[in-house]
Formats: C-alpha cells, sequence, structure tokens
C-alpha cells in the first residue's frame, strides 16, 4: 500500500521472481549458459538506480528473509505472483521452478499468488505435470517463457499445434492468466524470436477464455504487440522491464514508450510487474506514481495517465484478473461497475 | 587512406540489422587489427551474452564480407566474443559457411527473409522521421510534403539511410520517386497520412528504444561503449 497526496494506492505485482542461480545450481558442462543467463539478468539491474543495485554474489541468490524486507517491507505490495521459469538445461533445480516458489507460501501465503509454467514439447508428461501443480497449488496462471532451450530445440510458438492441448488443458482447469515472455531464440532459428503474432493468433482463438498478459511488452517487438494488443479485447500489456528499465535509464523514451501504450493499449489493460529481483519493487512504485507525461512539444498528442489510471496499473487490473478483492479505499472513485471490463475476471 | 582506416569505414557499412545503426557506433567493434601483411582480425561484442543468435550472425557475416570486400586483404578472421551461441558461429564465420550450417537441423530456410522483415522495419521508422522533419518546415502542409520527390530531400542521415534501404528493397528510389512511400512502394494520400504516421512513429520510436537499451546494456557489461583497441 503506497499514499500519497492523501489517495491510496493498492500494489499488485503481478511478475517477480524467487530464483536460485548460484553455482551450486549450475548444471556440468552449461555452467557458461547458467552464468552468462544471470549475468545479462544483472547487467539489466544497471539500468536502474545506482543505490540499487546489488552485488552479483547476492543477485545469483537472495534469501526469504531478503524477499520479505524488499517486496513487502520496503516495497510496499499488497498481493504479488511468483512466476515460475524453469530452464533446467542450465539449472540443475531450476532457475524458480514452482516447488522453490512454493516455498515462500508458508510465510507469505496471505500475499503471493503461484504461478506455474508448461512447455509444449513435453507432450503428456507435461499435460499431467500440470494438471498436478493445478491440484497441489490451485495455480491460476502460467508464465510461458518461448526461448527455452529443451532436448536439442531452442524454443517454440504458441501455434505450435503441440501447444494446443495446453491451452485446452488451462481452459478446462480454469487457468486464465496466460503470461507470455519472448526469449532470443525460437524454432526455427532463422525466424525472429520476439515476433508476439502466435500470441495474437490464440488470443483471437480463446478469446472469452483465456488472458493473454504480454510480459516486457513485447519489447524489443511493442510496435508489433501495440498492433496487436489493439485489436484483441484479452490482450494485456505487462510493464515489467518497461518501468524498470527506462524510466530511471531513458526517461525521455520511458515517456514516449508510456504514451504509445496508453494510446495504443490503454490504461485499463496495463499491468504492473517488478520483475524483481531484477530490480526492487520499491524505487520503481516511487517514481511511476511520481511520473508526468512530460509537458513539451513532442508528447503533446498522447494520452495523460492521472492518479485514477495509476491505481489501475498499480494494483486494480490485475487484482482483477485473478479475482482478488480489493477493498473500497483503493478503488477508482465512482467507477462503473467492475464486470463490464474487458477479459476473462477472476 | 591506410588499410587500418579502410577497414573501420568497411565496418561503418555494416548495420545490426535489428536496430539499422552502424556496429562501429554501437559499440559493437570491441578489436579491429591489421597486420603489415594485410591480416584482419575484428572481434565483435553484443550487448548480453543472450542476444538472438541469428541478428548475431548476420553482423558477423556482413562484416567478414565488407572487410574482404577490401584490395590488399589477405586473411580475414571475425570473432564473436563472449556469446553463449558463440562457438557455432565463430565455426561458421571462419569456414565462410552461412547460418544453415552453423546450426544444423535448426534452421528452416535463410536469413533473407529475417534481413528484409527489419530493413521494411526500418524504413518505415526512418520514413516517418523525415516525414516529421518535412512537416515542422514553415508553409509545409500534407499536401505539400506528399507532393516532394527523393530529390528535394535534405542531406539528413535519415534520408540517405531510407535511400538506401529502399533500393536494398527495390522499391523506387530515383530522383523523382515519391519522397515517401507506403510499404508496398505504391504512393501516400492526404486521408492515409494521419494513421501511416502514427504507426511509422512508433516503429520509429521502438527501434530507439531498443537501441537505448541496448547501449545502455553494453555499458553495464563492459563499462565503456568506446572500442577497446582500435589499431595496427
Amino acid at each position: 500500500m503506497y499514499e500519497k497526496d492523501g489517495e491510496k494506492y493498492y500494489i499488485f505485482d503481478s511478475h517477480l521472481h524467487f530464483w536460485d542461480a548460484s553455482p551450486d545450481n549450475w548444471v556440468k558442462g552449461h555452467e557458461e549458459y547458467a552464468k552468462g543467463w544471470i549475468e545479462c539478468f544483472h547487467a539489466y539491474q544497471g539500468l536502474g538506480p545506482a543505490d540499487t543495485h546489488w552485488t552479483l554474489e547476492h543477485f545469483q541468490k537472495y534469501s526469504a528473509d531478503d524477499f520479505e524486507k524488499d517486496v513487502f517491507q520496503n516495497g510496499g505490495v499488497d498481493k504479488a505472483v511468483l512466476q515460475s521459469t524453469y530452464l533446467k538445461e542450465w539449472y540443475t533445480n531450476g532457475f524458480n521452478d514452482i516447488d522453490q516458489n512454493a516455498a515462500l507460501l508458508d510465510r507469505f501465503g496471505d500475499k503471493l499468488i503461484l504461478n506455474g509454467r508448461w512447455d509444449p514439447r513435453e507432450g503428456n508428461a507435461g499435460l499431467e505435470q500440470l494438471e498436478k501443480d493445478h491440484a497441489q497449488y490451485g495455480i491460476q496462471g502460467v508464465k510461458l517463457y518461448t526461448a527455452e532451450w529443451h532436448n536439442g530445440s531452442r524454443g517454440w510458438k504458441l501455434t505450435d499445434p503441440e501447444a494446443v492441448p495446453f491451452l485446452d488443458k488451462c481452459v478446462e482447469l480454469g487457468i486464465k492468466n496466460i503470461h507470455v515472455h519472448k526469449g532470443p531464440t525460437i524454432w526455427p532459428l532463422d525466424k525472429d524470436a520476439f515476433d508476439v503474432s502466435d500470441i495474437d493468433h490464440v488470443a483471437t482463438d480463446y478469446n472469452g477464455q483465456l488472458n493473454f498478459i504480454v510480459e516486457h511488452v513485447g519489447l524489443p517487438r511493442i510496435e508489433d504487440f501495440c498492433f496487436m494488443a489493439t485489436q484483441e479485447p484479452n490482450v494485456y500489456a505487462g510493464l515489467s522491464v518497461v518501468i524498470g528499465g527506462l524510466m530511471h535509464a531513458r526517461p525521455q523514451f520511458f515517456a514516449k514508450v508510456m504514451g504509445e501504450l496508453l494510446f495504443w493499449v490503454g490504461e485499463d489493460k496495463m499491468t504492473f510487474g517488478s520483475d524483481y529481483a531484477i530490480w526492487e519493487p520499491k524505487w520503481q512504485i516511487e517514481g511511476f506514481l511520481n511520473w508526468e507525461m512530460p509537458d513539451e512539444p513532442q508528447f503533446a498528442d498522447y494520452p495523460r495517465l492521472d492518479m485514477n489510471g495509476k491505481r489501475k496499473i498499480l494494483g486494480l487490473n490485475a487484482a482483477k484478473l485473478y479475482g482478488v478483492e480489493v477493498p473500497a479505499e483503493f478503488q477508482v472513485p465512482g467507477a462503473a461497475d467492475p464486470a463490464a471490463a474487458v477479459g476473462v475476471e477472476g | 587512406m591506410s588499410l587500418e582506416a579502410r577497414v573501420i569505414a568497411a565496418l561503418d557499412t555494416v548495420y545490426d540489422p535489428e536496430l539499422d545503426e552502424p556496429i562501429t557506433t554501437l559499440g559493437f567493434v570491441s578489436s579491429c587489427v591489421v597486420t603489415e601483411a594485410g591480416d584482419v582480425s575484428v572481434r565483435l561484442r553484443l550487448p548480453t551474452p543472450q542476444c538472438a543468435p541469428n541478428f548475431a550472425f548476420l553482423m558477423g557475416a556482413d562484416a567478414r564480407a565488407a572487410v574482404r570486400r577490401l584490395p590488399d586483404v589477405r586473411e580475414v578472421t571475425i570473432v564473436l566474443e563472449d556469446h553463449y551461441t558463440g562457438e557455432e558461429i565463430n565455426a561458421a564465420l571462419g569456414r565462410g559457411d552461412d547460418f544453415a550450417s552453423a546450426f544444423p537441423g535448426e534452421t528452416a530456410g535463410s536469413l533473407d527473409a529475417l534481413r528484409e522483415l527489419f530493413q521494411r522495419k526500418a524504413l518505415l521508422g526512418r520514413q516517418a522521421r523525415v516525414c516529421q522533419a518535412l512537416l515542422e518546415e514553415d508553409g509545409a502542409t500534407p499536401e505539400t510534403v506528399l507532393a516532394r520527390r527523393v530529390a528535394d530531400l535534405p542531406d539528413t542521415p535519415d534520408a540517405v539511410r531510407v535511400a538506401a534501404l529502399r533500393a536494398a528493397l527495390g522499391l523506387p528510389h530515383d530522383p523523382d520517386a515519391p519522397a515517401l512511400i507506403a510499404g508496398d512502394g505504391g504512393s501516400l494520400t492526404v486521408s492515409d497520412l494521419p494513421t501511416w504516421l502514427r504507426r511509422a512513429r512508433l516503429v520509429s520510436l521502438s527501434l530507439e528504444a531498443n537501441g537505448g537499451m541496448c547501449r545502455d546494456l553494453l555499458r553495464a557489461r563492459y563499462g565503456n561503449s568506446e572500442p577497446e583497441e582500435i589499431a595496427s
């Protein structure tokens, strides 16, 4: 919860992690990939304010106490979605698999929502695992990482025929929030791995059944993402990396990217995600609450974002997707019936 | 002009296909060594170890081709540093082979389609900036801007690059062709202009924002975006 100028804001962080990328968890023979991955993430942290930077050693593995301090105590996050990312070709026990993330539920179960994952290349075994994860943890969402390496394959697309049974299984089980994160590789390797047109296809096919939250707003393909999201009612813009990677490092670009997102996607379909532990939530939330579209000619035709828009982006939009009830004091005053909103609600 | 200077000038013509900027100004050339005998060794570095292998390969192969074209050059060695598919890419570059041979069984075609896709994005983004500049001139209207010809364009980097991209894509680029064209090479109308420009501006912003993030990540990774060593 944050308070600014007498207004209260409910904070729903829809994208964060509890990972172990320490050398003890690196797969023998694949150490360079495991090391490169976490060093790459660490470089991203360098785009935030200097006083929020961590040492690489701390960044590789942090404790549940660190998580509590950074996210809940200092960060003021009311509810957060832990995303699961496996990368088991590089990390022996996974980067942050569902069981590792679940270890935090014992301590912070009232504040955390746990998401699972699936990979269509795992076939029936993967479908069974998804059912088990759903039965054990009651997951409402999954995080899909299309650039994951698996048995010699360097990625997949949501339009691959093998993905259909998994999407259908999500509908059947009520796992309605599909977070998608594109990465630098895909099969075949000569295609653009960041292309979001596969999301466009499945969003149309599963409209009214599944929500697609495109993490990092499709960066580095924000233009394709915007052209898609403007047409698909069940596609959302996950702001992780936009705030963390641009707001401090490139404020002019940040303002323009926000302006484009507000124009094409709109404040009802944008969701805050800190991407912790890449960046701590506190400076992102405070900076976002203080941010205003610059009053300069080059920003003149972008929509403005007022405190009610910030309320939605920082908390209300994602809370709705996950069926989390937000007390009246945090709601947009005089808002229409929330059930009238787009998308499949929790 | 010394051979070293000509090698650098050749590398200036190699573009990051995704960002449409020269690899030299992006800071991707970490060293370039030219021996007296004319052997050239170029090392490339990227903002992250996980940058997309297809774009990384294109930059390496284009750098190799650009340097090999120079007279007086003997052996050319291009090495991509600190990259998670560097072994595969460097081996193929060393053999003078294509992307498919770097990743056998993992490709469905060549990288030509990928390159063309991004040339089209770059053209749209650059035309947005050219259009914006023309609209800001005194007395400009959508009608006067759309009546401009290639020959009327100012000698700005964006306008020069627009002409080069149009030529590369086989789109009209003769002096009498319209200064601004639609993606299929056809002409734009006054009623098309607002929507076209809104989309084109977003593409331009995307390319610029990605370039900015790449520079920031390169600096975070190597501490300095200036080349470490460009020497003979």
